[in-house]
């Protein structure tokens, strides 16, 4: 990622001219305003953003940043954003993506960004529905919903996000809600201080064709009972009067009311999101109404190499112990003769 | 076994290396025409090998082969028909004995010609009776048991001693054509320095087996008369894939770029990845990508990020980059894409050459969606054709694709070096960093090319992308622009012509036949049209490594001929191309889709039938 610098932004200096052309009351808005809010607490250059996107609703976000942008083609941001960040690493590369777009067509390459560890913020709209062709079920919707392409209902096993990013060997996986601007944009900026490969998954609300779809965890009345917002080193507890709170039982992770059978905050499990070991936090990520709060916050942020350094460190080893230090010495190097 | 110490002056030859899969046969091949080329030998080599990697031994499926043309003048071809065939088994034999000239030598490891062997090899009893054989210069050598003769003290497995067969039938090719052992013996020194026991063991065996060839005086030994003169230079020999991808490198340096290629292993297209991958002596950038699409989005990502980008791949990868190829052409951004072709369609014959994927390389895409085609036509011009399809990627910000085949890819011939200040300069259009705000798509009057703003400049913000633009960079459905955008793109590539050079007639400028050419058939068709002039016929060569666009003299040069005649392998891609391009002449067509190059004796009596219609 690029230097710290001592450089001052306000969120408008990241709207490009565009007008932007989401649907009145689409999820969209919000996670755009809270990322150009974000970008500002970060003191990185603007020429050092570049915003790559895939096809798709959240995929047009890269014309409505006034920054460096690339929208690609159906499924292949994530190879896009690896090829630009691989070869300019100084660069803060964001990929913008929906449950579609990364998990279906491009799911191959969101599984091996997320393997090889590119240093790319990976934003996933997730609204369990494609809505720019107009309303058919998505990898992430859940079984039985009825869709123009499954009349009948679905009969498929939705993919979960985190279960995919952990499974991909991943080291950062954070969750939010698109309208929560201000966990959001905290979790933004987490994700880009964080190196290496960050997935954001965005709960997020597509208002025509799948119109309230996570309303039962976000709704206002309830959310504050059916989340549960991760800090790490903090107990995990949660709860309209924060009187609820996750313990470990056996080998499951079990919800519990404070206050009750002598159950204090000192008995609740503390979040530990720099736990190499994922068996935790696979287990939060997973967590799902009505069972569970759905968790949201910063899940799991392990510290590891990056790809893009690895490749960078090996170049400059070989590089101190060549002979060949242009084509003329490569041309030149080997099996050569002279005809005189 | 006719003993006979006559020594044969030969101008050229042509020997064939064939054995099972895992016989070591491409080793033998290639060490033998390392030695040929460091003596001063011009030649040519190609290797012919089954896709899987151990077939099952013994099957006429599983032979492998190396061919090499060596001589005193200019070797254009590997030839059609071997004055030598080295035959480890009977299934060698089966494979080989119709490349044999008649007279040839046959050298068989006869104690691999057991019962078992023979039947497999689809033989009754006896191979060399059974192809009618037994008028060859036959030379039957107990291979196997003077190998193991041979290392009885060096206490090695014994399938270690029989890994080494191979370098007994080298020796006595080297004995056969008097050359030195010193190349070979420093090779096994260098492969083997952590098992000294297999230097010494090596050594042995390909000493045993010069002086076994010594000893029996059963062959003819043949002196080919020293090298003509040749430009002065260094020299190294190459195959096509590693100047494809040092042309790459050449290029990157001289345009001040660093390279990346984003590719996934594909046969016969892995050997550019594989060579970019030990370059990062020089800063190569090489990534191994999870699929083909990868491969190529990776390389536009690294283009959009300022680099010399490269994809390579073959027929079957090629297709799975169309769309992406598509968005390079829709984002104007410099890409070159390599497809090593091999014989198609789907996965077809991996391990074989084709020049079957010019329609896909010139119109397979969604859209009006045109890109630069160019094609190399020997293995070492792959380094020019690869640097010029980096220059005008470049200079001209389109995708280019470069076509070469799995011939070029692994055959070998001696190349003079070029310096790196002889080659062409290389100018892309970088933005100007004072015009702000920054337009992605106003273009040079010129060449028609847009500009190129590298991320991390201050001031030149912008987005581009796969959805129709206005100059601006804004997303337009506006019906005349888009037409506008087409044409422009259309126009720019049509522009690459103005920098290209004209195309040149090989022979006479007018004649009574043009044969026309494309890509890596040159070889063939050049020996072909240079035995036909020296028998006096009136037959010149246009071969084409400039596709699309097309040289500009090209409509100029066929109307001086009185027949036209196209060759390629395939069905007649580039013929249909010429007709749909150049309407006015009448083309003929030769065509073959064997999996195999043109042989110069089809190639000409193709020719002399159409001279001699009326």
């Amino acid at each position: 990622m690029a230097e710290q610098q001592n450089i001052q932004y306000t969120p408008k200096d990241f709207k490009s001219d565009q007008e932007v052309r989401w649907c009145p009351g689409c999820g969209d808005h919000a996670v755009l305003n809270s990322i150009q809010k974000a970008l500002t607490e970060l003191g990185i250059p603007k020429e050092k953003f570049a915003f790559i996107s895939g096809i798709g609703c959240s995929s047009r976000f890269p014309y409505y940043m006034d920054t460096y942008g690339f929208h690609g083609i159906h499924g292949r941001a994530a190879a896009i954003a690896t090829g630009v960040k691989i070869a300019n690493p100084g660069l803060s590369v964001w990929e913008i993506t929906g449950d579609g777009d990364a998990l279906a067509i491009g799911g191959n390459h969101f599984i091996h960004a997320i393997r090889r560890n590119i240093d790319i913020n990976i934003i996933l709209f997730n609204n369990e529905i494609y809505g720019l062709t107009k309303g058919q079920y998505s990898p992430t919707s859940e079984k039985g919903i009825v869709t123009k392409t499954s009349p009948f209902g679905s009969i498929e096993e939705p993919f979960s996000v985190g279960d995919l990013v952990i499974g991909a060997k991943g080291k950062f996986f954070a969750r939010t809600i698109d309208a929560n601007v201000s966990l959001s944009t905290q979790i933004y900026v987490e994700a880009a201080k964080h190196k290496g490969t960050s997935v954001v998954e965005v709960l997020q609300n597509c208002v025509i064709f799948n119109d309230g779809v996570h309303e039962v965890v976000t709704g206002k009345e309830v959310r504050d009972d059916r989340t549960i917002i991760l800090k790490h080193g903090k107990p995990m507890s949660f709860g309209k009067n924060n009187d609820k709170g996750l313990v470990l039982d056996g080998l499951k992770l079990k919800v519990v009311n404070l206050g009750e059978n002598g159950i204090t905050e000192k008995n609740l499990l503390v979040h530990d999101a720099e736990e190499s070991n994922p068996g935790i936090q696979y287990m939060l990520a997973h967590m799902g109404y009505p069972d569970y709060p759905v968790a949201l916050g910063v899940i799991r942020s392990v510290k590891a190499h990056t790809y893009e350094s690895d490749l960078e460190e090996q170049i400059m080893e070989i590089q101190k112990n060549t002979k060949v230090k242009c084509m003329d010495d490569l041309l030149m190097s080997g099996s050569v003769w002279k005809v005189e | 076994m006719a003993k006979n110490s006559q020594v044969i002056e030969r101008e050229e030859v042509v020997i064939r290396f064939s054995g099972d899969s895992g016989d070591g046969m491409q080793l033998t091949g290639i060490l033998f025409s390392d030695t040929a080329a460091l003596f001063g030998n011009d030649l040519s080599t190609f290797p012919d090998y089954p896709a899987e990697i151990r077939a099952p031994q013994g099957t006429v499926g599983g032979v492998s082969g190396f061919q090499v043309h060596l001589g005193h003048s200019e070797i254009n071809t590997p030839g059609d028909y071997a004055d030598v065939l080295v035959a480890m088994n009977p299934a060698a034999v089966k494979a080989n004995a119709k490349w044999v000239k008649p007279g040839g030598t046959i050298i068989y490891d006869k104690d691999n010609f057991t019962e078992k062997n023979i039947e497999k090899a689809g033989y009754k009893s006896d191979p060399i009776a059974e192809e009618k054989l037994e008028l060859y210069n036959i030379i039957a050598a107990p291979v196997s048991s003077m190998v193991k003769e041979a290392l009885k003290d060096f206490g090695l497995d014994p399938k270690s001693v029989l890994r080494t067969k191979n370098m007994f039938a080298l020796g006595m090719v080297y004995w056969l054509f008097n050359r030195k052992l010193k190349y070979t013996e420093q090779y096994f020194e260098k492969k083997f320095a952590k098992k000294p026991e297999m230097i010494e063991a090596n050594k042995v065996t390909l000493r045993a087996g010069y002086y076994y060839a010594e000893t029996i005086e059963a062959l003819n030994p043949v002196i080919l008369i020293e090298p003509a003169q040749i430009a002065k230079g260094t020299y190294r020999n190459i195959c096509g894939n590693a100047a494809t991808a040092w042309g790459l490198a050449a290029a990157a340096e001289n345009a001040g770029l660093k390279l990346f290629i984003g590719s996934y292993p594909i046969t016969p297209a892995t050997g550019v990845l594989e060579e970019l991958a030990a370059r990062k002596d020089l800063g190569v950038k090489s990534f191994q990508a999870e699929d083909e699409i990868a491969g190529i989005c990776t390389a536009l990502g690294a283009s959009f990020a300022g680099y010399l980008a490269v994809t390579s791949t073959s027929g079957p990868g090629l297709a799975l980059k169309s769309e992406a190829i598509g968005l390079a052409v829709m984002t104007e951004l410099p890409l070159v894409i390599i497809n090593v072709q091999r014989g198609g369609p789907s996965t077809g014959l991996p391990t074989k050459t084709e020049q079957s994927d010019l329609m896909q390389a010139l119109f397979g895409r969604n859209g009006e969606c045109p890109v630069v085609v160019i094609a190399a036509s020997t293995p070492s011009d792959c380094f020019d054709y690869a640097y010029e399809a980096a220059r005008i990627a470049l200079e001209h910000m389109t995708p280019v694709l470069l076509l070469t085949d799995g011939y070029l890819a692994n055959g070998t011939e001696p190349w003079k070096v070029p310096l790196m200040k002889d080659l062409p300069q290389i100018k892309p259009p970088f933005a100007d960093k004072k015009e702000i705000p920054f337009l992605p798509y106003k273009r040079d009057c010129e060449t028609l090319a847009r500009s190129w703003a590298i991320p991390g400049t201050p001031g030149l913000e912008h987005r581009i992308g796969g959805l129709e633009k206005t100059l601006k960079g804004t997303v337009s459905y506006i019906p005349e622009n888009h037409e506008m955008m087409v044409k422009f793109r259309a126009d720019k590539v049509a522009k690459v012509a103005d920098r290209i050079p004209d195309m040149k007639v090989w022979g006479e400028e007018s004649g009574d036949l043009l044969l026309v050419g494309w890509g890596g058939t040159r070889g063939y068709l050049m020996t072909a049209v240079r035995e036909l002039q020296a028998e006096g016929y009136k037959v010149s060569l246009a071969n084409f490594n400039y596709i699309n666009p097309m040289p500009k003299n090209v409509g100029e040069i066929f109307r001086k001929f009185k027949k036209i005649l196209v060759a390629e392998l395939n069905m007649g891609q580039f013929a249909g191309y010429l007709r749909m391009k150049y309407q006015e002449f009448s083309y003929a067509q030769l065509n073959k889709v064997q999996g195999h190059p043109f042989t110069i004796s089809e190639i000409k009596e193709k020719c002399i039938k159409l001279l001699e219609e009326k």
